[in-house]
């Protein structure tokens, strides 16, 4: 078992705020200052108003707790067959909406729904000027 | 009910299930050829009566259905390429019925084919691929795969509801007990509750036997007009209900225990004005073992937390309170990828009691719901109540 090698994520111009986030250590959300909606996953409009004008990011807390989470035991993908088993999981942000992620660094036995999770960065080398990082999170 | 949705009704009038498992010197597009040959066939039509297309397979993008109906050399006056997944066949038989319904066309072909097993695909496995598409961005990064996605639900139903693995395990044993008494299915040696869980674990709580089957395969379904099905060769099996609806992670608040199956469930007995003690016999997209039982839970034969204890002792095997995929399913039969149509013709075979040590004795009505994509993250849903002509 060694670690994630995550792929690289490839940013539309929607999405990256949220990198170039984790990139600067912050895990960034969108809200719409019309209807209030935060939303993940991020995009060019409010997903309710269909109006993008009011849409800003902002830092999240990185706080959240486990909805829902599986051991996964095979994953043929390369960057994640060497890493099982690993922890995939959907975490519910303090702010409200749900992301899916990895929690790392921990027993799988001791990971269970509701468990509160803190998130962190893994950087990435790439070949490009990209400043970006990878949300992962841990058991708090 | 029925009249309102389709008031010239709406028949099944031929199906055809490919028997090969493994097809190496096999296309997609042979495979739905003589798959159609064979629906035809059974309805008594020819080729040149089709005036509708319907199709579907994983290699299928945009302009399939038209490389389709040019490898048939056929020229329909009505197309549909709809691809939602697993249930996309499901839905075009509701697409189909509406379209004959309205005139559009008269004789509609529903068809699929794969080589997925011939191709060695790693369908559960195989990860969400490149992190360049913009959404799989969100995805990849984080080690998504098919199994793993249902892993999320049935960890959560576990959580929420104390369902068990060995609820989950008695699924895939009746799955294989099914396909003991099928000639067709791939795999028909006895399992038992511990085979399941002693087999390997793929994404923790589900094991390699809670996981359905890569075979090839494909199929065809003819859809007409009642009236015209009655003229055919053989007894129409009609279409009484049918549904269709999505589940997602919208923007990020879903309830993922609430599945597609439940709205369209709900469309399909409205509309077929028939209650779930009704259903003699149920066929669930059991893709995994848990998506039969989030399923069964979410068109309403249970309610939400019992679909552990309904599966158990036998609950969903021939002769017990609902008979589920007396085929033996993607557990166990036949999973080339893509199983919603088997659901549809099996469902009809079963109406027409053709199927011999598996039949479901005097089938009157039954229920097709397929799955598209995954449960625990998201998916389609499409709901079909079929019935006997009487
Ligand atoms: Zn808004």
């Amino acid at each position: 078992m060694s670690a994630i090698e995550h792929p690289l994520p490839f940013a539309s111009w929607e999405s990256r705020g949220f990198w170039e986030g984790a990139g600067r250590g912050e895990l960034v959300l969108q809200r719409c200052q019309t209807c209030g909606l935060v939303q993940h996953r991020p995009r060019g409009v409010c997903a309710h108003c269909l109006d993008g004008s009011t849409l800003v990011h902002f830092a999240a807390s990185g706080l959240g707790k486990i909805y829902s989470f599986t051991v996964t035991e095979q994953n043929q993908a390369k960057g994640f067959a060497e890493a099982c088993p690993y922890v995939m999981a959907y975490v519910d942000l303090d702010e409200g909406p749900r992301m899916l992620t990895v929690v790392v660094d921990c027993d799988p036995d001791n990971v269970a729904i509701g468990a509160q999770v803190t998130v962190d960065y893994v950087s990435q080398t790439r070949d490009d000027a990209e400043m970006f990082a990878i949300p992962v999170f841990r058991l708090s | 009910m029925t009249k309102n949705a389709f008031p010239r009704g709406a028949a099944i009038a031929g199906v055809y299930e490919h028997p090969s498992r493994f097809s190496p010197n096999k296309t997609e597009f042979q495979i739905m050829a003589e798959s159609a040959k064979g629906a035809l066939d059974d309805a008594g039509l020819q080729r040149t009566d089709v005036d509708g297309l319907f199709g579907a397979s994983m290699s299928m993008g945009m302009m399939g259905i038209v490389d389709l109906a040019e490898y048939l050399d056929l020229y329909p006056d009505y197309l549909d390429g709809t691809n939602i997944g697993g249930s996309s066949f499901v839905a075009h038989v509701t697409h189909a019925a509406a379209a004959v319904n309205a005139g559009l066309c008269q004789v509609a072909l529903v068809l699929y084919g794969s080589t997925a097993a011939s191709n060695s695909m790693a369908i559960g496995t195989g990860g969400t691929g490149g992190s360049r598409n913009p959404d799989a961005a969100f995805s990849a990064p984080y080690g998504m795969t098919t199994v793993g996605s249902y892993a999320t639900y049935a960890n959560l139903h576990m959580a929420t509801y104390g369902t068990t693995s060995e609820q989950l395990a008695e699924i895939a044993v009746t799955m294989r007990q099914h396909a003991g008494l099928n000639p067709l299915a791939k795999m028909r040696n006895p399992i038992t509750v511990d085979d399941v869980l002693q087999s390997r674990m793929i994404s923790r709580p589900l094991h390699l036997l809670d996981c359905c089957i890569i075979s090839d395969g494909g199929g065809a379904v003819v859809v007409t007009s009642l009236e015209r099905a009655r003229d055919l060769a053989k007894p129409p099996v009609q279409l009484l209900g049918c549904g269709e609806a999505v589940q997602h992670q919208g923007v990020g608040y879903s309830d993922i225990l609430t599945i597609a199956a439940k709205q369209s469930g709900a469309r399909a007995f409205e509309m077929a004005g028939v209650k779930h003690s009704d259903i003699d016999l149920a066929m669930i997209y059991d893709s995994f073992t848990i998506t039969v039982l989030a399923t069964l839970e979410n068109l309403g034969f249970c309610p939400s937390g019992e679909g552990g204890n309904f599966v158990s002792n036998g609950g969903i095997s021939l002769g017990g309170t609902l008979p589920v995929n007396p085929d033996g399913g993607g557990l166990s039969s036949n999973h080339p990828g893509m199983r919603g149509i088997f659901l549809v013709i099996e469902a009809v075979k079963q109406l027409r009691q053709e199927c011999d040590a598996r039949q479901v004795p005097n089938a009157e009505l039954a229920l097709a719901h397929g799955t598209g994509g995954t449960i625990g993250d998201k998916h389609s849903g499409a709901t079909l109540i079929l019935g006997v002509d009487r």
